[in-house]
This record gives structure tokens, sequence and C-alpha cells, in this order.
């Protein structure tokens, strides 16, 4: 059913329907509603769940991680710093193949202090062997939760979901939200039958030492299952169309890109005002599209590739840099063109940093600076 | 599109102002988008509430600089900040009246002065003028009906307090259409 909902306490309602066993949490900043609002939903009654408060970030993760690893579904959510300090742990959870679903509000990273939003927290911990799905629209943010749960608890993938949705701009954004049901979200989503798990009855161990002689191996598979998440992220996609009646999520979306000459990149609810001035152009004539990557880990490779091949010019629009470098998309997708015949002239941008509001004229400012020999790393909107 | 900046100070409801007014236009069957804007994320300093009315679903993230409508919720906002920055050629703005404060005179647009701080310590036995307001935004603009409104603001706040806001709607609302006579 339909209601009008800020997005935090959107997803905590998501999340009550998703059935965690264990939710864990800091529970003061960087902090959402999401996690207040599971509180008061498992302090109601309305959830059955375990509610840990714990002392950091680094604790929250820990604690999910234990609780996932007993064979129990669990959820925490944080951002920025906090995601930061969870970032052994991260790295321990994917590598243990622990399926678990964390929400990044994306917000940015001090010093200077700063809770505003962009994407440098959680593109900061994309090599951890997490899967990354960013969201546009709070809508979009529900839906990828559901998917989550249903990702990470294949047998084949056992590799955590972080859904990546913008602090502020979603999380604090009211908006017109479809809410499912319990019986449809309980349709799609089974209860979770983990693989393997901590059982005294029949022991195990997780996270041992991992020689030389087989560490290597170890990323090898991660690597090699990220492979299965691109296929498995659309055929998810797909059926929960197919369940809900709304295409959410999957690798990326093209939005007028068929016929471009031009197409924007990026990821999250910047996507939405870009699709605003693609529209404002194409009235004047401009074949112009956009392509929302929803999957930044796996990187889907060769649904970008298909949509920006016959492009002249693609324009990479993100709210992250690798300092020194490129923006982290920007470097991949350049990657992705190596070795290949056809190829657009790709230029990169960043923009939005620490909140740094992105209206269409700078949108419209980083399109007038596509061209051949365009910009790898240009900060939009300087105030020097 | 039909787009409304809140001008308060973090604390004073202007969030929850942006959301009962997307709750209850949402509640005409349209979408709404209403999104906080926070300047030093500190109690007391100057802030920003957005929302974005429209018939189809709105996908435009970015701040408001061109608003039809402004809401001013803290009229000391007024000294050394231009809240009407960009409101548009014919736009509309509510002030929450204040002693000793005077709204300028703005080219093109129309400014009603109300007392909601008044009406609610009336009503409410609190300054919180923010549902007045709205009521007064009702009235002032057309685009959002009364009841919405009202039933908005009850859903909101349970019991007493739910309806004795709908009751500051109210007496904000008919506090614009006197001086539209």
């Amino acid at each position: 059913m339909k209601e009008f909902i800020e997005g935090s306490y959107a997803i905590a309602k998501i999340i009550k329907l998703c059935k965690p066993g264990v939710i864990s949490a800091y529970p003061i900043t960087p902090q959402t509603h999401i996690v207040e609002g599971l509180a008061q939903i498992v302090a109601d009654g309305e959830l059955k769940s375990e509610f840990i408060n714990v002392e950091s970030e680094h604790s929250a993760a820990s604690v999910v991680l234990g609780a996932s690893a007993a064979g129990v579904r669990a959820y925490t959510a944080t951002s920025s710093q906090g995601l930061l300090l969870m970032t052994e742990v991260l790295f321990n959870i994917a590598g243990m193949r622990l399926p678990l679903v964390l929400t990044c509000a994306n917000r940015a990273i001090s010093a200077p202090i700063n809770i505003w939003n962009d994407h440098q927290d959680s593109v900061t911990v994309r090599d951890s062997g997490w899967i990354q799905l960013y969201a546009e629209t709070v809508q979009e943010a529900c839906d990828l939760h559901i998917q989550a749960y249903k990702i990470t608890e294949d047998h084949n993938i056992q590799l955590p979901v972080m859904i990546c949705i913008d602090g502020y701009l979603l999380t604090h954004c009211g908006e017109v939200v479809d809410m499912p049901s319990q019986g449809e979200v309980d349709k799609f989503l089974s209860p979770f039958s983990p693989l393997y798990k901590l059982d005294v009855a029949n022991p195990i161990t997780m996270g041992v030492l991992g020689d030389p002689d087989c560490y290597m191996e170890t990323r090898y598979a991660i690597q090699e299952t990220m492979k299965d998440v691109l296929k498995l992220i659309p055929k998810v996609a797909g059926d929960f169309e197919k369940a809900f009646g709304r295409l959410s999520g999957g690798l990326v979306e093209k939005y007028k890109t068929d016929d471009a000459e031009k197409i924007l990149v990026a990821k999250g609810s910047l996507v939405g005002t870009l699709k605003d001035v693609v529209d404002d152009l194409r009235t004047k004539g401009v074949k112009i599209g956009v392509l929302k990557v929803v999957s930044h880990r796996p990187f889907p490779e060769d649904a970008i590739f298909d949509a920006l091949k016959k492009a002249k010019y693609v324009g990479i629009v993100e709210k992250s840099i690798s300092l020194g470098a490129y923006g982290p998309l920007y470097t991949d997708i350049k990657a992705l063109f190596q070795g290949k015949k056809e190829s657009p002239c790709i230029n990169g941008f960043v923009i939005g940093l620490g909140g740094r509001d992105v209206t269409k004229e700078s949108v419209k400012e980083i399109i007038d600076q596509i061209s051949e020999f365009g910009p790898t790393n240009k900060f939009i909107g300087l105030k020097l | 599109m039909k787009e409304i900046r809140i001008h308060a100070r973090a604390g004073q409801g202007a969030i929850t102002t942006a959301m009962l007014l997307g709750e209850a236009v949402f509640a005409e069957d349209k979408y709404a988008l209403a999104f906080p804007y926070f300047g030093a994320a500190r109690m007391g300093a100057p802030m920003n509430a957005f929302v974005r009315i429209n018939d189809k679903p709105i996908r435009l993230r970015s701040q408001i600089y061109e608003p039809d409508y402004i809401i001013v919720v803290d009229a000391t906002l007024l000294r050394g900040f231009d809240v009407f920055k960009g409101l548009k050629k014919g736009g509309i703005a509510i002030i929450n009246k204040r002693e000793g404060i005077q709204a300028p005179k703005i080219k093109d647009a129309k400014i009603y002065e109300i007392p909601a701080n008044d009406i609610a310590q009336k009503i409410l036995g609190r300054p919180l003028g923010n549902t007045a307001l709205l009521g007064a935004f009702a009235a002032a603009t057309g685009e959002v009906e009364l009841k919405s409104l009202e039933a908005a603001v009850v859903k909101r706040f349970p019991g007493k307090m739910g309806e004795k806001n709908a009751e500051a709607v109210k007496a904000g609302f008919e506090a614009v259409s006197k001086e539209k006579k």
C-alpha cells in the first residue's frame, strides 16, 4: 500500500518485513532513523528480534557477524565514520562468506567534520568483498533490501550485501512509497537456511588461518562468485518485478541511452536529477541519456559496455574520489574499454562532495565540458 | 511542479511542517518530496526544508532556489537573510508575524503575515506556529485542501494534540481567508 514516509523509517519497516533475528547498531552519530525506527518496532513487540545496542560500529559489525555465523538472519546500519570503523570486520564477514545485509547511509568522511552526503564512505570499502548496490529513490532503497536478503542467502553466493542510500537526500526525504505486505515479502523471501553454521552438535571452525598455500584461492573464490552475483542480480530483480509489479534494482538502468551520443553515468539519488536534465535537453533535440549503475560491486562490465559502446561521449559523474587519482567508477569504466574496438571518449567529473548541492545547472556545466579531450577528474562547482 | 521553501531554525519543526504538507498532498493523490537542508547542523541555526509537489513522481533532488512559495517559520530570519531570494514572479510568502519585525514589500509577490505563534499559543498553549502556517499556506495558495491538512495533522499527532493542531490549521486558514477578503 502506498504511503508518504521518510526514507529511514521506510527502510526500518522493510527490514521488519524481512524479519532479522538479530539487529545490532551503535545508536548515536553517525546513525539514522533506521535503527531508531527498528528499536521502536522491536520494543513495541511488532518484530521478534534481538536488538543489541553496542559501544561502537566495530562491535555492531562483530555482533551481526556472530549472528550470521550462528545461522540467524541479521541486520545493521551505519554511515560515514561508522562504516570505516567497521572496515576490519567487513572484510572478515565477506572472507567468512557470511550472508548479511547492511545499510550504508552515504555520508562524507572527516576531516573536516562533515555530516552531509557523498559516496566516499561506501566507495572506500568497495574492495572488501561486499556486494554494493546503490538506490536512486526511497522506493528503490526499500525494494533493494528485500532483494539483498535473497541474494546474500543464496547458497551459491554467500557474500554480504551493502545497500547504499544517500544520506539526507534519501534517508531524511519524505517520499511516496509502495510498502509491500508481510504476506508478499514472506512469499518472496524464504526463511534463512544457512549453508553452514556454528552448531555444537556439528562443530566447525570459521575464519581460520589461511596460509600462503591457500589464502589466494579464497580471494579467487570470491572473485569467481562475483561473476555469479552478476547473473543473480538481474534474475532476482526479474522475480521481484513478477512478485511486486515494479522494476527495481538490477545491474544498471538505461535511460534514453539507445540513440544517445552523450551518456552520463552515475550512482544513487543523483540519477534522478540527471534524468530531469536529460529530458530538458531532449526537448531541445540533444541526443543524451543516463546510465544508472546500481551494482558497483560486482562491477557489471558487460552491461555497462553494451550501454555505452555506441555513444560518442561519456561523462562519469561521481560523488567520490580516490585522492591523487580518479573517481573509482571512472577508473573502472576506463578499464572495461581496454582492448575493445569501440570506445567512447570517457570524461570524469567529481561533484557533490560533503553535501555540496547538485543542481541542474551544475549538471549542465558538466555536459558542456564533455569532449574528446575532456577532463578525467574535474571537480565541479568549486568555490575558489 | 510546485516548489516550496521553508525557512526556520533547527528545532522549530520545519521538517515536520514539510512532512505534513507532503502527507496532505499525497492524500489528494499527488506526489511529494519533502527534505531538509541543515546549515550548521546545530539547534537554533538557520535551516531550510523543501517540498516539491507534482502530479507525477518527482526525480529532481536539488535544493530549491526559485520557489513558487515561501514559508518563514521564524521572522527573526528576515534580519540578515534574504529569505525571498529567487521567489518566482507571482509567488507567495507566508510569514510567521512577530512584533517589531516588518516584512519588506516584494515586487510581483504576495506576502501574508500571520500571527501563527499567537494562534498556537491560544489553541495549543505553546507558541509553535507551524500548523497554523500550513493552514495559512492552504488558504493563500490553494495547493492543498484544508481537510487534507487537518487529516495529516491528526494522523501525525494522536489524541488531543492532533485535534488541537487541526484547530490551529483551521485558524491559520481563516486568518488568510479574512485578509484575502
